[in-house]
């Protein structure tokens, strides 16, 4: 065979090897299904409340969680199922507190907005915005006491930003040296609010500079940059205990929650579809499968593998019974 | 025992937490460098340093959910309110943050914190620090409350408070800290959260009253001794969990009740006292339950109108000798 150009092919291309990429593209796929499958549910009545889907977002929480080591801590938002099942929760149990289940992880008394998962270091998810900034800096300051050499990334919306927390939060973590990544997922809507309508200053990630701590910005369509952005940011954090502020821009396709299908008052379709171009799972993907890392039969059985647990997660939480009633009463207060 | 002051009996239950268990920290505007705000806090920094005595900025909601964060990971943070009016602006995570944790997560991170500092009417400070803030907390389930009355008590009770593994509002009076009383001082004595004290016994009326209120329904029983009225006084001393049990034993022996509490009446501690007086005891009842209480009213700053604003003991007394004759006794 005649050889043409040199193509240029393989791990060191691609910044990654075989099992690593194939990970990445898993778990994104893997909450991508996930949250297609809890709409579904949703339309269905089998999960009640408020919903918010993170299609559109996987890179961030991918690719963040692919720095951290499991003693490592991640905290959230309520569009948090995707930070949740990338630190390594079952999509079982997560799926089942979706459903109000007796095997949810949080028994069924927490619902989408308040995923907790203690065997993964996973803090929560929380509904009141911006109130998980100074919980983050809290659990940063508990690593630092007791001499630990572990950080937390704290993932939290644009809409927290003219939030007094946010800057309570970054002024302390400054101030105190404490191992907390802010990591903005700027996704230009809180609900129907557009960043340019919130903020004095856009470019959220200078607001880092304005306490004195290493702040960047990155694609966060970018699984790839995302890891490499988020890696530089926690290795220093670890060394010196110093705090980072990193905005990633990213976009949800999906409307705030299942109250706004469309999405469609505060943006336009055109806008959606043309965000829809830079796709983190498809431009991933097709990257990785012309590096040659990933074959075509890795992304067939990924895809297999994806559906099968989503599938499996379904089954799990539709079988697992209603908490019983004396649960109403219980976890209020911890007895000694 | 030793005699000492209030504020001294809790400076000592902060140390002998801080040295009994390593986990235990304190942190809050001025406590460390300034020794506190009102000196609660005094000598800490020296014998514990600046990793355990957390001098914090102006930043109310940062600090407390910094304490609950910390809590979840299992430490256990006393944060101090410089007054416990600016307790409000971290109302949000202490209410949706720290009280909703454990329940939420089901039961897989609880909050063992500490919020404590000086709440209730004060002297001539005015409409913005000078409220009884316990109402704003005892409504919550997950969160527990404490008032603790005397010296003994704010040792005994804060020890108690930072032992326990749930957030625990903690609420001292700035007008309580001089007055001096019995304290042990051995380090295992605590007093149990959710217990109230029968202060004094008495057959004719229970008189429920906490923090000045009860100095004030001291002076009052003693007057009223003398005219062969012969009052209980009892004292909640938490809030929540209430001791239903003690107060419904001393309605059952007296068979009238008087609640005076400082802060306004509606909905009020009161309030709730006499709804489960009622529903528990209401056969025992030979007189409507009476409640003496701050005005409906902001707290004023001239001298003559904050006396009206607090419940005074012409006040209180007028209320126990109407209940004592309601039945013609
Ligand atoms: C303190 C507070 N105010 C208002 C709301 C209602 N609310 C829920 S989500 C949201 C938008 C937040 O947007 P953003 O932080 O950008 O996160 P995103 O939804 O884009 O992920 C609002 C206003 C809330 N939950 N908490
Ligand atoms: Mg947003």
């Amino acid at each position: 065979m005649a050889k043409t150009m040199p193509e240029r092919r393989g791990s060191a291309v691609l910044g990654v090897d075989a099992e690593l990429a194939r990970k990445l593209l898993h778990d994104m796929l893997l909450i991508r299904r996930f949250e297609e499958k809890a709409a579904e549910a949703y339309t269905l009545g089998k999960v009640g409340g408020f919903l918010h889907l993170y299609i559109g977002e996987e890179a961030v929480a991918v690719g963040a969680t692919s720095v951290l080591r499991p003693d490592d801590c991640a905290i959230s938002a309520y569009r948090e199922h995707g930070h949740c099942l990338a630190k390594g929760a079952d999509p079982r149990r997560v799926m089942a507190e979706l459903f109000g289940r007796r095997d949810g992880l949080s028994k069924g008394k927490g619902g989408s907005m308040h995923l907790f998962d203690r065997s993964v270091n996973f803090l929560g998810g929380h509904a009141i915005v911006g109130a998980h900034l100074p919980l983050a800096a809290g659990a940063a300051f508990a690593i630092k006491y007791e001499g630990r050499d572990a950080v937390i990334v704290c993932y939290f919306g644009d809409g927290a930003v003219p939030q007094g927390e946010f800057h309570e939060s970054l002024n302390l973590a400054a101030l105190w040296k404490l191992p907390v990544i802010y990591l903005c997922e700027n996704n230009r809507y809180a609900m129907g609010t557009s960043t340019d309508r919130a903020l004095a200053q856009t470019e959220i990630w200078k607001f880092g500079q304005t306490y004195g701590i290493p702040s960047e910005k990155v694609d966060g369509m970018d699984v790839l940059a995302v890891r490499e952005v988020v890696g530089r940011a926690v290795a220093r954090t670890r060394q010196d205990k110093t705090p980072s502020l990193i905005e990633a821009d990213t976009y949800r396709y999906r409307g705030h929650s299942m109250r706004d299908p469309a999405g469609a008052v505060y943006r336009t379709k055109e806008e959606v579809e043309r965000e829809k171009q830079r796709d983190p799972i498809v431009m991933f993907r097709e990257r990785a499968l012309r590096a040659g890392v990933v074959t075509e039969a890795d992304v067939r059985a990924i895809e297999k593998d994806v559906n099968d647990r989503i599938d499996e997660a379904v089954a799990f939480a539709d079988a697992s019974p209603e908490p019983p009633d004396e649960w109403l009463f219980t976890d209020i207060y911890k007895e000694d | 025992m030793a005699v000492m002051t209030y504020r001294e009996a809790l400076n000592l239950a902060l140390r002998e937490e801080m040295r009994r268990d390593p986990r235990v920290f304190v942190m809050g505007e001025e406590v460390g460098l300034y020794e506190g705000a009102y000196k609660v806090t005094q000598g800490l920094l020296k014998e514990f340093g600046p990793r355990r005595v957390v001098d914090t900025p102006i930043a109310e909601s940062g600090f407390t959910g910094i304490g609950i964060g910390a809590a979840m990971l299992g430490l256990r943070p006393v944060v101090e309110m410089m007054t416990f009016n600016f307790a409000l602006l971290a109302l949000d995570q202490i209410v949706n943050s720290a009280a909703k944790m454990y329940y939420m997560s089901g039961g897989q991170f609880n909050v063992p914190i500490v919020i404590r500092g000086p709440g209730g009417p004060a002297a001539q400070l005015a409409a913005q620090h000078s409220q009884s803030m316990e109402t704003y907390f005892y409504h919550v389930p997950g969160l527990k409350v404490v008032r603790p009355t005397t010296p003994m008590d704010a040792k005994g009770l804060l020890k108690s408070a930072i032992r326990d593994p749930n957030p625990v509002i903690f609420i001292e009076a700035e007008t309580l800290y001089p007055v001096k009383g019995e304290v042990p001082e051995d380090p295992d004595f605590v007093i149990p959260l959710g217990r109230a004290v029968v202060r004094r016994e008495g057959t004719d009326v229970t008189v429920i009253a906490y923090m000045g209120m009860m100095y004030r329904a001291i002076e009052v029983a003693d007057e009223l001794a003398k005219e062969g009225i012969s009052v209980e006084l009892v004292d909640p001393r938490t809030l929540r969990p209430m001791d239903v049990e003690t107060i419904i034993g001393s309605v059952r022996k007296t068979h009238r009740v008087v609640v005076v509490e400082a802060g306004a009446g509606f909905a009020g501690m009161g309030s709730e006292i006499s709804a489960f007086v009622t529903e528990h005891a209401f056969d025992d009842l030979d007189a409507p339950v009476e409640r003496v209480t701050g005005a409906n009213a902001p707290m004023p700053y001239a001298r003559n109108l904050e006396k009206l604003k607090t419940p005074t003991k012409d006040k209180i007394a007028a209320a126990i000798r109407r209940v004592c004759n309601a039945n013609g006794s």
